[in-house]
């Protein structure tokens, strides 16, 4: 069973399991495209210049070669190396993009010819115009060569763990004591927010000092609305060492590791 | 659901690892097909991944690890659950007397639409060269049509007598013929996502193309030229621009079928190999026709008789026909 929050494709499994693909955007999508344009005028300046330079065979043939060789780079470019690369092209790459079946099955060839032989009705009348159109309405962010072979484009995403040793070295820690309170948070605390924490963290020499203070102020606030820690383990916290002390705490199990 | 993320990440890990290798393999190779053993591994791993997705689900906070875990079970999911047909490694000769043959014949009623449009965009030209004369120019956009039909055949006739004017470049222009004429197949196949209509645009214009030079040549009593001109090419060319036509009609009518109780999504799918069968006849056909056209329409009388050349076209026709309607009858595919 699937569904689509926006930009969000969710798939249920038979066997009760979901998992969600980030759906991308159309900027995303063209800046791929050029990048795979700039590729494809790269490989036919190069096809056109050994042409001429090898001499091996008459103009007339030379000619021949040529044009068919851009026919066929033109038209072949992403259907050979979204075959290869399950999904991928140079410009996908770059930008971290994927082309994936709409129902999260495995990506056939067939979709892949189609999705790419439709590119001309999806780039009238100039631009991508139209199939950028229709992926504006559409809530999978599909173009019509994409509706037509049943695939998505999604964003990859990172799947490193974060590490909290660089947020929170491994030195006395006031909440440590709470385990309790520390799974409390683990379960209310929204993942983004944690996220955000993390980033926040990380980037702090980044900000003004008062927007920093405000910043961090404002993540404290959150997280102590979902677990209050007594006060002896918070009276001689800043924000900052406080959100610190709590993401340790919130990954503390595997840190002890 | 608190579980000892500890615990559970260290028994977890090996299988997370193990799985992520083995679909890294699958990846690598995605036409090979697994062993029984790996196949039952990989199902055994991508149901304990669910699993553990499906408890780390339960923890808000572990937003990187359950990244991870549904990466690989999202991955897994798509090789365990696939069930579409693989015929995609069929030899390129079977696919090519059999399965094309046969998408075609299943796809009778778009290939009749596709041509009935295409003939009625000839009646047209035909009808309007009659009625306004002038019209030819605005109806045939291409430079050496725009002659009378008169200056043409004295044109070409000519120039046969003083030598080969094609030497040096029929195979330039036998590749440009080639691209051009798919490319323009591929248009009209794609112009099917537009609800048909840019497909049937496209075939009515080409055919009023067809019809206005037809008509212009036949009423100027070069009926002989014309048929020696364009059927040896044509009669491969212009079917080929039809199977195109034919495979926009089919997407079209995965689009428009309403009364398929089916997701759109699912229509498409099932008419996705009949589309590419097409396309695929389609790029085979235009190869051909571009040759024959650098190489033998291009010569006219006396280098090469009028009948000898239209015999050879209908030959062509004949035998596209007969291979269209015989080929691959009894064979199941």
């Amino acid at each position: 069973m699937r569904t689509i929050d926006t930009d969000t494709l969710r798939i249920r499994t038979p066997e009760g399991v979901t998992f969600s693909l980030p759906l991308a955007g159309p900027v995303r999508r063209c800046l791929a495209m050029l990048l795979d344009m700039f590729c494809i005028s790269v490989i036919m300046t190069s096809i056109g210049y050994l042409v001429r330079s090898l001499n091996l065979v008459g103009a007339d043939l030379a000619g021949a070669i040529y044009l068919l060789f851009f026919f066929v780079v033109a038209t072949g470019y992403g259907i050979a190396l979204e075959w290869r690369w399950r999904g991928q092209t140079v410009g996908k790459r770059v930008m971290q993009l994927r082309v994936m079946d709409a129902e999260g099955l495995r990506l056939r060839p067939p979709q892949i010819i189609l999705r790419n032989l439709l590119r001309p009705v999806d780039s009238l009348p100039a631009l991508y115009l139209l199939g950028g159109a229709v992926m504006f309405f559409n809530r999978r962010r599909q173009r019509l060569g994409d509706l037509a072979a049943g695939t998505v484009v999604i964003v990859e995403t990172h799947l490193e763990e974060p590490d909290f040793g660089r947020i929170a070295p491994n030195k006395f820690n006031s909440l440590a004591a709470y385990p309790h309170l520390a799974a409390r948070l683990r379960m209310r605390v929204p993942a983004d927010v944690i996220a955000v924490t993390f980033e926040a963290l990380l980037r702090r020499d980044q900000f003004e000092p008062g927007a920093r203070l405000a910043l961090y102020a404002d993540l404290a606030s959150q997280f102590r609305a979902e677990a209050e820690f007594p006060v002896a383990a918070t009276e001689d916290l800043s924000d900052e060492q406080y959100l610190r002390n709590v993401l340790a705490v919130i990954a503390s199990q595997r840190r002890q590791r | 659901m608190i579980v000892d993320l500890d615990r559970f990440v260290s028994r977890e890990r090996p299988f997370w690892q193990e799985l992520e290798q083995l679909l890294g393999r699958i990846d690598a190779d995605p036409e090979r097909t697994l062993a029984l053993d790996e196949a039952l591994r990989l199902h055994y791993l991508y149901q304990r991944g669910g699993a553990g997705l499906a408890k780390l689900n339960s923890l808000p906070g572990e937003t990187a690890l359950r990244a991870y875990v549904e990466s690989l079970v999202a991955r897994a999911y798509g090789q365990i659950h696939e069930t579409r047909g693989g015929s995609w490694g069929a030899s390129a000769w079977r696919w090519f007397t059999i399965t094309f043959p046969q998408a075609f014949r299943r796809r009778g009623r778009e290939f009749a639409l596709s041509a009935g449009l295409f003939f009625l965009g000839a009646a047209f030209g035909a009808f309007a060269l009659r009625v306004d004369p002038t019209a030819k120019v605005s109806l045939v956009g291409f430079g050496h049509l725009k002659q009378t039909p008169a200056e043409r055949v004295a044109n070409e006739e000519q120039s046969q007598k003083a030598g080969d004017e094609m030497a040096g470049r029929k195979t330039r222009f036998s590749a440009e013929l080639m691209t051009h004429n798919t490319r323009v197949a591929i248009f009209t196949c794609a112009m099917g996502m537009t609800w048909g209509f840019g497909t049937a645009i496209s075939l009515f214009y080409n055919g009023v193309v067809l019809g206005a030079v037809g008509y212009d040549y036949v009423q100027a009593g070069f009926t002989r030229f014309l048929l020696g001109w364009l059927l040896p090419h044509g009669s491969v060319e212009i079917p080929a621009i039809l199977f195109g036509g034919q495979a926009g009609f089919v997407l079209a009518g995965a689009l428009l079928r309403r009364r398929d109780r089916r997701r759109l999504g699912e229509r498409l799918r099932q008419v996705t190999p009949d589309v590419l069968h097409l396309l695929g006849g389609v790029a085979i056909l235009l190869v051909w026709a571009g040759i024959v056209e650098a190489f033998f329409s291009q010569y006219h009388e006396p280098v090469l008789p009028y009948d000898l050349k239209i015999a050879v076209g209908l030959l062509e026709l004949v035998c596209l026909f007969l291979f269209l309607s015989r080929a691959g009858r009894n064979a199941h595919d």
